[in-house]
């Protein structure tokens, strides 16, 4: 007998996936492909593009919950320092994730940075870097730099996997992460428009499970979830529908998701941002593709508090996304101990105030286990927002 | 405890030193100097960059006569002054967490408060220059940008990268780099150009490098007298004046005359055999920063124990990386500008998140018997790895090291009695450790 794909089922091959701190899918590509090496990086954005052609598995580390109890990391951060730089570090350090050949940090924050040190000095079999991508963003020579860049990042690569990349292979790689990108963004289209058929929970798991899974498979995953959404039915219900503003980085626990979406619609958001960073394929054919990507990442891309671009003012951007989303109202959140974060939600809160756009100021940290105090805070939120009139 | 206490020490009566003071009374008169300038180009309406430490560029900007404004500076001298937690409070009345830099806070409350600082009044800034040397510079930037509209140049300078990872001068990386790094000073003047309504003059920009070059020679020469024992002064505290005059006069004639002037009096000192912390003691390596909303209680914590400290890692960093050597070419005075930018920073940042080799070479060369690396909240920069590096440097090369943590300026975050008992443990341990060694 033939199963039927349903979004609950393929939903919960996701989960299975994005909750576990040993990465299952990874651990099955490693038994498919012996000699395979694994290059992990923290999601904000990497051009995964580059690990894939050298035939190295990408993986998001994005921290983690409770599952994964903190009992090294701690010893080697200061205190003041968010929970994703604890978890990823005790990941590898508890011997949970011993599958990582290179790790690679965004220079994104003071953290970040200092991450890989740390890293460099506790994990010397893995080849630690950071990809310096570019902070003077609108400069004519941040694309020049970046192709630079972007080929020294791939020589390190090429030597842990032993191999040489052409541009053929690039250009491969480049389509396969194309598609995923035009799955991610009909997944949150339908989330946009039709929110009752795909709730933010399960939007956000089957993306996610990108950064866990070979992305050829996460493709086939979408393909499938897609089509089983097609013959979903579902009735709208009376939520406002919010943007969710403050996941670019540490990643919100899913419970903390879930009393939110319990109250409102969140039909936009910046969860794992890295895997939509680039907001429409990169054109690779008949250019240099290393340079395609550098373009991409500059220029045609999405925005968050950790990267200054005059081109794209950030309150401006916000306004914009609630527009295009229909929303009403916004959550501020910021993971805990996220300076970037942190610093934004003044400046966005005065932006949506000029604009008359209700909004909700939290803060979150993914080892957050009780929400009873979120849960109060979000509903009486929505309900001013409801009974407005009453 | 067989060490004396600081009421117990013997009293030495030597003849007075002719230069005694003369450090403190010119750094004085140039803080003074420098308050005023800001206080009258806010008065005239003339433009006011917004610069920091890490990467000012004074260079060009003191081309076109503007003042320049260092806002850690002025939120440390809040905070020196006892006054910064009414400036932190007014910033998270505002909306600003907690969690989020105490140098800002005091900063942005001040801003908030109409500018009246204790010192002079903030004015405006015209223009806004942030490396990403600190990625907060970035984000209290846009604070301004937000609060006045004005431009803000974001000044990249890729750094240290990783594994392995060393500055080459011929690699294609390093050519990478300063091409980059080139491009954009010729953007920042342009834009200078732009808000100042005055043309480039590149004599003026080779003097400032000339100056510069020269600040960063008599720089060394001032931190190396500290090789000697007594150190003659103390990095943590007569260090800060050290650092507000090069900073605030990076670049100027005035500048490096201050440094001729304290190299004099440190020089005088050494060689009379006077050190900075009476019958000196302990020699200790300062990893991170100060806590300056308790300043003196802080250095008295070292000081009980008659510890000093000849170096610290903050008078790396925060100088700009004068301390690494900054040879301008004159001929070429743009592109070495850029080549030096990328050798320095690439050296003084990595030294602060990669610092064990640069550590241990203090140590080795600063005759110090302990480092003392102090986290600060508000500072995310210095501070993360800090716990790793003091683990890593005890395990593989038998350096001691305490790790304490309090906040650069904000007193809510002081905590007396833990300290005291982790700084006395700490120095009980090197007398251990000492002794130990005497009987081997």
């Amino acid at each position: 007998m033939i199963s039927v794909d349903t979004v609950e089922s393929i939903v919960e091959e996701a989960r299975t996936l994005v909750e576990d701190p040993s990465y299952p899918a990874a651990r099955r590509w490693l038994e498919d492909h012996p000699e395979g090496k694994v290059l992990g990086h923290f999601q904000v954005y990497f051009p995964e593009e580059l690990a894939h052609a050298a035939g190295m598995l990408p993986l998001k580390i994005a921290g983690f919950d409770t599952t994964l109890q903190i009992r090294k990391a701690d010893a080697h951060l200061a205190a003041f320092v968010c929970s994703i730089a604890r978890s990823a570090l005790e990941l590898v350090m508890s011997g949970t994730l011993d599958i990582l050949d290179m790790f690679v940090f965004p220079p994104i924050c003071d953290v970040a940075r200092h991450s890989c040190a740390v890293w460099a000095r506790n994990f010397e079999d893995i080849d630690s870097q950071i990809l310096y991508l570019p902070h003077n963003a609108a400069s004519p020579a941040a694309v020049p730099y970046l192709t630079g860049e972007y080929r020294r990042i791939l020589r390190e690569i090429e030597e842990v996997a032993s191999t040489r990349v052409t541009d053929g292979a690039l250009r491969a790689s480049i389509e396969l992460f194309n598609e995923n990108r035009r799955l991610i963004r009909e997944l949150y289209r339908i989330k946009r428009e039709t929110p009752w058929l795909l709730s933010a929970v399960e939007a956000y798991l089957l993306t996610r499970a990108a950064g866990a899974m070979p992305r050829e498979e996460h493709n086939l995953l979408l393909q499938r979830a897609l089509a089983a959404l097609e013959t979903r039915d579902g009735k709208p219900q009376d939520k406002i529908r919010v943007v969710f503003s403050g996941g670019f980085c540490e990643q919100p626990p899913l419970d903390l998701i879930s009393v939110i979406q319990d109250a409102c619609y969140i039909v936009d958001d910046d969860f794992m941002v890295g895997l939509r960073w680039i907001v429409s394929d990169v054109t690779a054919d008949g250019t240099d593709p290393i340079e395609a990507l550098a373009d991409a990442y500059l220029n045609r891309s999405d925005y968050s508090p950790v990267q200054h671009d005059p081109r794209k003012p950030k309150e401006e951007m916000l306004l914009r996304k609630v527009r295009e989303a229909g929303a009403e109202a916004v959550i501020i959140a910021a993971a805990k101990m996220c300076e970037p974060g942190l610093e934004e939600q003044v400046g966005y809160g005065q932006a949506l105030y000029e604009a008359g756009i209700p909004h909700l100021v939290m803060e979150f940290e993914e080892k957050t286990t009780t929400f009873e105090q979120t849960r109060m805070e979000v509903e009486t939120f929505a309900e001013s927002l409801l009974f407005e009139f009453a | 405890m067989t060490t004396p206490t600081k009421h117990e020490r013997r009293i030495v009566i030597r003849p007075p030193l002719s230069l005694a003071g003369t450090t403190r009374d010119e750094n004085r008169k140039l803080i003074r100097e420098w308050w005023a300038e800001l206080d009258a180009a806010g008065e005239e309406g003339r433009p006011v960059a917004n610069v920091f430490v890490m990467g000012s560029m004074a260079e060009i900007l003191r081309t076109f006569d503007m003042p320049i404004a260092f806002p850690e500076m002025t939120s440390l001298q809040t905070a020196v002054r006892g006054r910064s937690l009414e400036f932190i409070t007014t910033a998270e009345d505002a909306g600003y967490s907690p969690d989020i830099c105490g140098y800002v806070k005091a900063d942005i409350g001040v801003h908030l408060q109409g500018g009246d600082h204790p010192m002079g009044h903030l004015p405006e800034p015209s223009l806004v220059v942030a490396t990403n040397l600190c990625n907060t510079y970035i984000k209290w930037a846009e604070i301004w940008e937000r609060m006045y509209d004005c431009p803000v140049f974001v000044f990249d300078i890729p750094g240290w990268r990783g594994s392995g990872f060393e500055t080459k001068r011929g690699s294609g990386t390093f050519r990478d780099d300063v091409r980059y790094v080139e491009a954009q000073v010729r953007e920042l003047i342009a834009l200078t150009e732009e808000v100042t309504g005055k043309k480039f003059d590149i004599d003026r920009f080779r003097e400032n490098l000339a100056q510069v070059n020269e600040l960063s020679r008599l720089f060394r020469e001032v931190l190396e007298l500290n090789q000697h024992r007594p150190a003659p002064f103390n990095a943590l505290t007569e260090g800060i004046n050290l650092m507000g005059i090069v900073n605030a006069y990076r670049g100027s004639p005035k500048g490096t005359r201050f440094l001729e002037i304290a190299k004099a009096e440190f020089a005088e000192r050494a060689a009379r055999g006077v050190g900075a912390v009476p019958d000196e003691r302990f020699r200790l390596l300062l990893v991170g920063t100060a806590c300056y909303s308790n300043f003196r209680d802080f250095a008295g914590l070292f000081e009980d124990w008659q510890g000093v400290f000849p170096h610290s890692d903050y008078m790396s960093f925060a100088g700009g990386a004068l301390d690494r050597g900054v040879h301008y070419d004159l001929d070429r005075p743009i592109e070495s500008m850029a080549e030096q930018m990328v050798l320095t920073t690439q050296e003084a940042m990595g030294g602060m998140f990669w610092g064990q080799d640069w550590l241990t070479e203090v140590v080795r060369e600063w005759s110090i018997d302990g480092i003392v690396f102090h986290g600060v909240k508000s500072c995310r920069t210095v501070s993360t790895g800090l716990p790793d590096e003091r683990e890593w440097l005890l395990r593989r090369r038998d350096i001691p090291g305490l790790f304490i943590q309090s906040d650069l300026v904000d007193p809510r975050l002081w905590s007396a009695a833990q300290l005291k008992n982790r700084i006395d443990a700490f120095f009980e341990s090197l007398e251990s450790r000492r002794a130990a060694g005497a009987r081997r």
